[in-house]
């Protein structure tokens, strides 16, 4: 059953070939022999799980489901789910069981989807590899070896070796796409303000929106129609009618404008991830589209751009993890301040606190202008740079990644190298643009490599048309980690 | 480039203690982060109106209704030290 | 005070907004709920939650920004104030910091008669934080957030205010408008309206001095003695050789002093930056002139129109117009007496204020509505009862023994007015009291009140004394012009 797409699955339970009950019983048998050596997961509740599965199954046998009622999903572990521990990878955390559940959790639960635990995640969203969370790296399903990328590693590598069909993750500078990429699946961002931000715990709350990862571009459309809509309790939550991803699905590609832009394709970029990325610009011409080189001339800025305001967000939303309401307090504290220094030392990883404090210094006093300030500005420029993009082009295509994915520990101790992993990335979330990531080869040793395609603002109906259509000439993301059965 | 006084500044700010044993590994590493933004500062942003959002709309207002009930006992289950319904801290000092 | 010195101060006051919910989410904002009853997921800061703006707020916000007369800004954004404290539960406060909402406007104030005008700065709106309770927890503190995140328009004054009692004159008046349009309900108690003042002092025509900002002053008596007390410590120090230090200081009411705030000793770096949960604030022109319509006539307006209109003098107008409550009370009576604005004033400043402030209540709270005011006022107009009844029937109703033409009928204090009655007494009067008509008549005035005294008593109080004026005078002039 694993193998089936979530279509497929939801054909099946339609026709009553199995109950939800069975397919969750599979999964949850699944995760229980094969995730002891990933690690995608922070919590699975079973009982939860067949609970929402009978639910399920009974509104099936009403004839009242849905395209993804009995399907067993898993969050990200920074989705607020009532009832369930909501970890966010973190010590401070470790304890919290969220008494209210997120707007995506809320959207995905009223579909009928199940959900069967809460995956593993770079700490407070904060990485490249996954290897920030307090709950031990997760490892990669095509070589345990190595990272799944980050920070949504858990879910990407839980829909790689097909423990869910889906899952959710969050995207601030690439944790969806990344990842993807490196797990070889399908992932997408959505444009910011597309999936609201309530129970989504934040990271940097300008740059943060929450996405999904399935099998295939046709996956991601049935998880955004649940997903996607307005929610008066995000702000920045875009009032806009509703619409249907799957819409422009069996639309060919003819005469689409991909552009392809110059700085993308450099020596930054690993030769084989390169003709990975190459042969699938190749396959979208055979499809009837027409490339057009594009210039991003800022990219070269995203990641010193990020690397400001992100930790200067983050530095003002962790200071609510405190030891005073909830979470983790240090068992032995002299005074006030001493409770508040010795809770945070205790209960962040290095690199959290890292950001915390270059956030906390670039904004503080006599600092702000030189640093945040100005990072707002050249994000502007670099928002400009695709805004001028677009109009010579549909869609822009790229790498996701600059390399199939690397050993754990390779980069752990060094940041700098970390940060440069979402080179491709990053300049998307400054944008607020949607962007995905589906499998288009392997590359050195036999690592899968993502093809990633940025839309305009709420143009997402187009990028999966672009990514199905590929999907239909190419099997890369049919294809499994051959070790895991 | 952070000297090792202002690493301590604003872990202090940031209400997190670092060992003084410490100091000067965080600086290091603080400094090699510091060394990747510095190419943004040499930017010209002459006229350049900052962005603080990633999409440009204003703010939407809520109806002022109470729509909020008691849920105290919930949200305090987990917390560290509770007592009469109220959270305890060390003496608060003004 | 402190001779050769000048004292400068501003005032920064906050008032809660009179919303029904908290700035940012659904919870009730009413005052003295159970510890945490009224502190929502938002108010907690609990993970992934996000702050909602209340449109109750920014229409008050609106309101006070033309009641002052200040600008209105088309654009204004939320910032984050960065600090850890524990009845802040997000670790920063949600407040408004390069663009404030309301941008100067000024503030009218009288001191000892003397008018000035007060600049401000601006007015923001930001949300209140939760509160400390000291009571032992076994030598902890207790925090209870029912009061995070209540709406609140800080109103920052320009340093204009040269003495303790223009400061206070200048929150009263403050207070007294807020009230006014309705944006916050003024209870000084429950701490809806607080005081911080900055102050300090220097040579006349030097630099601005070193200021300190004194905290948390919630009543206009302990705002008055918090600043002399602070300005005499200043010029004391100075006198003395030292400097003043800036910092924050608090009031000890029990001791009658300032002192340093131990927690705000290390200099703070706020970090402000603009919420990225919250999008700027747009005002259009169009919500300004919905509340433009729907703002009541403002106290200035109405004072003048008073003095214009109704030919009051200015003591009055002000006086008639220190409460929303009070003016509206005084209009409603002069409506139902259908004119005659001064002798209804003389009510409502005198018999019926007396009421009120020995019931501490406000106008429209009082005993007596203005319907039933104004059916006494024209009783005493057109003579029925004379004005020493009227003081009498005033009380009764203000016990409740109901309108005041049924008091005047059960008491029988209706005013004898028929000429040929108090004729009749007043010849029983002078025939029985020869020795005082033959006073007056070698021109002893005395004796004339003496006999209007007995017609009076004769009357048992109800006859027109004007009327006994006349016919007694004219019945004098008769007898003296038969003398030979």
């Amino acid at each position: 059953m694993h193998d089936r797409p979530l279509a497929a699955l939801a054909a099946g339970l339609a026709a009553r070939e199995f109950s939800s009950e069975e397919l969750v019983r599979h999964q949850l048998d699944r995760i229980a022999r094969l995730d002891g050596g990933l690690n995608a997961f922070i919590t699975v509740d079973e009982e939860k799980a067949l609970a929402a599965a009978r639910a399920a199954d009974e509104r099936l046998a009403r004839g009242e489901g849905g395209p993804l009622t009995g399907i067993p999903i898993a969050h990200k572990d920074l989705f607020c789910a009532k009832g369930w521990k909501t970890t966010c990878g973190s010590k401070i955390l470790s304890n919290w069981v969220a008494p209210y559940d997120a707007h995506v959790v809320e959207r995905l639960a009223g579909e009928g989807a199940v959900l069967v635990g809460k995956t593993n995640m770079d700490e407070f969203a904060m990485g490249s590899s996954n290897e920030s969370s307090f709950y031990g790296p997760v490892k990669n399903p095509w070589d345990r070896t190595r990272v799944p990328g980050g920070s949504s590693g858990g879910s990407a590598a839980a829909v790689a070796a097909r423990l869910v069909p889906a899952a959710t993750g969050t995207d601030t500078g690439g944790s969806i796409r990344q990842p993807a990429s490196l797990c070889g699946v399908s992932g997408i961002r959505p444009t910011y303000g597309a999936v609201s931000r309530y129970g989504m715990v934040a990271f940097a709350s300008s740059l943060d929106q929450g996405g999904a990862f399935g099998e295939s571009a046709e996956d991601l459309a049935l998880m955004l129609n649940a997903m996607a809509g307005f929610d008066p309790r995000d702000s920045t939550s875009v009032e806009r009618p509703g619409e249907d991803y799957r819409r422009d699905l069996a639309k060919p590609l003819a005469g689409l404008r991909v552009g392809l832009p110059r700085e993308y394709f450099t020596a930054d970029l690993a030769p084989d991830v390169a003709a990975c990325v190459t042969g699938a610009i190749d396959e979208l011409k055979r499809l009837g589209a027409v490339p057009v080189e594009i210039s991003l001339p800022n990219q070269h800025l995203a990641v010193p751009v990020y690397y400001v305001i992100a930790p200067a967000e983050a530095s003002s939303n962790l200071s609510r993890f405190d030891g005073v309401r909830y979470g983790f307090r240090a068992a032995e504290y002299a005074d006030l301040n001493d409770l508040y220094r010795k809770t945070r030392a205790q209960g962040f990883g290095a690199e959290v606190k890292r950001r915390i404090l270059v956030g906390a210094y670039v904004l503080s006093h006599g600092y702000y202008d030189a640093y945040y300030l100005q990072a707002q500005k050249v994000r502007r420029l670099i928002a400009r740079d695709f805004t001028e993009a677009f109009e010579a082009c549909d869609v822009i295509a790229g790498p996701a990644a600059p390399t199939v994915a690397f050993p754990l520990g390779e980069k752990s101790n060094d940041p700098v190298q970390m940060y440069l992993e979402d080179l491709y990335t990053i300049s998307v979330n400054l944008a607020g643009l949607p962007g995905l990531s589906v499998p288009c080869g392997f590359g050195a040793h036999g690592l899968p490599v993502g093809l990633q395609v940025i839309g305009n603002y709420f143009d997402e109906a187009r990028m999966l048309q672009v990514a199905h259509r590929y999907q239909l000439a190419t099997d890369w993301h049919r294809r499994r980690p051959g070790n895991l059965r | 480039m952070l000297t090792l006084d202002e690493v301590r500044r604003i872990a202090d700010l940031a209400r997190i203690e670092v060992p003084e044993g410490e100091v000067a590994a965080l600086q290091q590493q603080l400094n090699g982060i510091f060394g990747l933004i510095e190419q943004m500062r040499a930017v010209d942003t002459a006229g350049v109106e900052p962005m603080a959002h990633a999409i440009d709309l204003t703010q939407r207002l809520r109806e002022d209704a109470v729509t909020e009930e008691d849920r105290h006992a919930l949200y305090q289950e987990g917390a560290p030290q509770v007592e009469a319904g109220l959270y305890l801290v060390p003496k608060v000092i003004e | 005070m402190s001779a050769g010195w000048e004292v400068v101060i501003g005032l920064e006051t906050h008032a809660q907004l009179s919303t029904a919910s908290k700035i940012f989410s659904g919870a009730s904002t009413a005052f003295g709920a159970a510890p945490n009853t009224q502190a929502s997921a938002v108010d907690l800061a609990l993970p992934g939650v996000l702050p909602v703006l209340n449109a109750g707020a920014v229409v008050r916000a609106i309101r006070f920004g033309l009641a002052v007369g200040g600008t209105i800004a088309p654009r204004s954004v939320f910032a984050r104030k960065n600090y850890f404290y524990p009845d802040l539960p997000k670790g920063y406060q949600i407040s408004q910091f390069e663009l404030p909402v309301v941008v100067g406007g000024e503030i009218l104030i009288a001191v000892e008669g003397v008018e000035k005008r007060v600049r401000l700065t601006r007015a923001h709106l930001e949300e209140d934080a939760g509160k400390s309770l000291h009571e032992d927890f076994h030598g902890m503190s207790g925090i209870d957030l029912n009061r995070a995140g209540t709406p609140l328009l800080e109103i920052v004054s320009e340093p204009d205010l040269r003495s303790a009692k223009e400061a206070v004159a200048y929150a009263k008046t403050l207070h007294s408008l807020v009230r006014w349009i309705g944006i916050c309900d003024g209870n000084m108690q429950e701490g809806s309206f607080r005081c911080d003042a900055n102050v300090s002092v220097r040579r006349p025509g030097a630099p601005l001095g070193t200021r300190c900002e004194i905290k948390n002053l919630n009543s206009f008596r302990f705002l008055e003695k918090a600043i002399d007390f602070e300005v005499r410590r200043q010029v004391e120090l100075i006198e003395d050789g030292g400097k003043v230090v800036q910092e924050t200081r608090l009031w000890d009411p029990q001791k009658g002093e300032t002192r340093a705030m131990r927690s705000k000793e290390d200099a703070q770096d706020y970090r402000y930056f603009p919420d990225p949960d919250l999008l700027p604030l747009e005002i259009t022109p169009q919500a300004i002139a919905r509340e433009r319509d729907a703002m009541p006539e403002l106290p200035a307006a109405m004072r003048e129109r008073f003095i214009a209109g109704h030919g009051l003098p200015a003591s009055d107008a002000t006086t008639l117009t220190a409460s929303k409550a009070l003016a509206d009370y005084f209009e409603a009576v002069v409506k139902a007496v259908g004119g005659e604005p001064k002798a209804c004033a003389n009510w409502v400043l005198g018999e019926f204020s007396a009421l009120l402030n020995r019931l501490e209540v406000e106008a429209d709270a009082g005993p007596v509505p203005p319907a039933a005011l104004a059916g006494l006022v024209k009783r005493v107009l057109d003579g029925t009862i004379s004005g020493k009844s009227a003081k009498d029937v005033f009380a009764a109703m203000a016990a409740g023994e109901g309108e005041a033409d049924a008091i005047i009928e059960a008491k029988g204090l209706r005013q004898v007015s028929d000429a040929g009655a108090i004729e009749a007494i007043v010849d029983e009067v002078l025939a029985g009291n020869a020795k005082q008509v033959e006073d007056y008549r070698a021109g002893k005035e005395k004796a004339f009140n003496s006999l209007v005294g007995q017609v009076m008593k004769a009357s048992r109080g109800k006859a027109n004394p004007a009327q006994v004026n006349e016919i007694l005078k004219r019945k004098l002039g008769q007898v003296a012009g038969l003398a030979p």
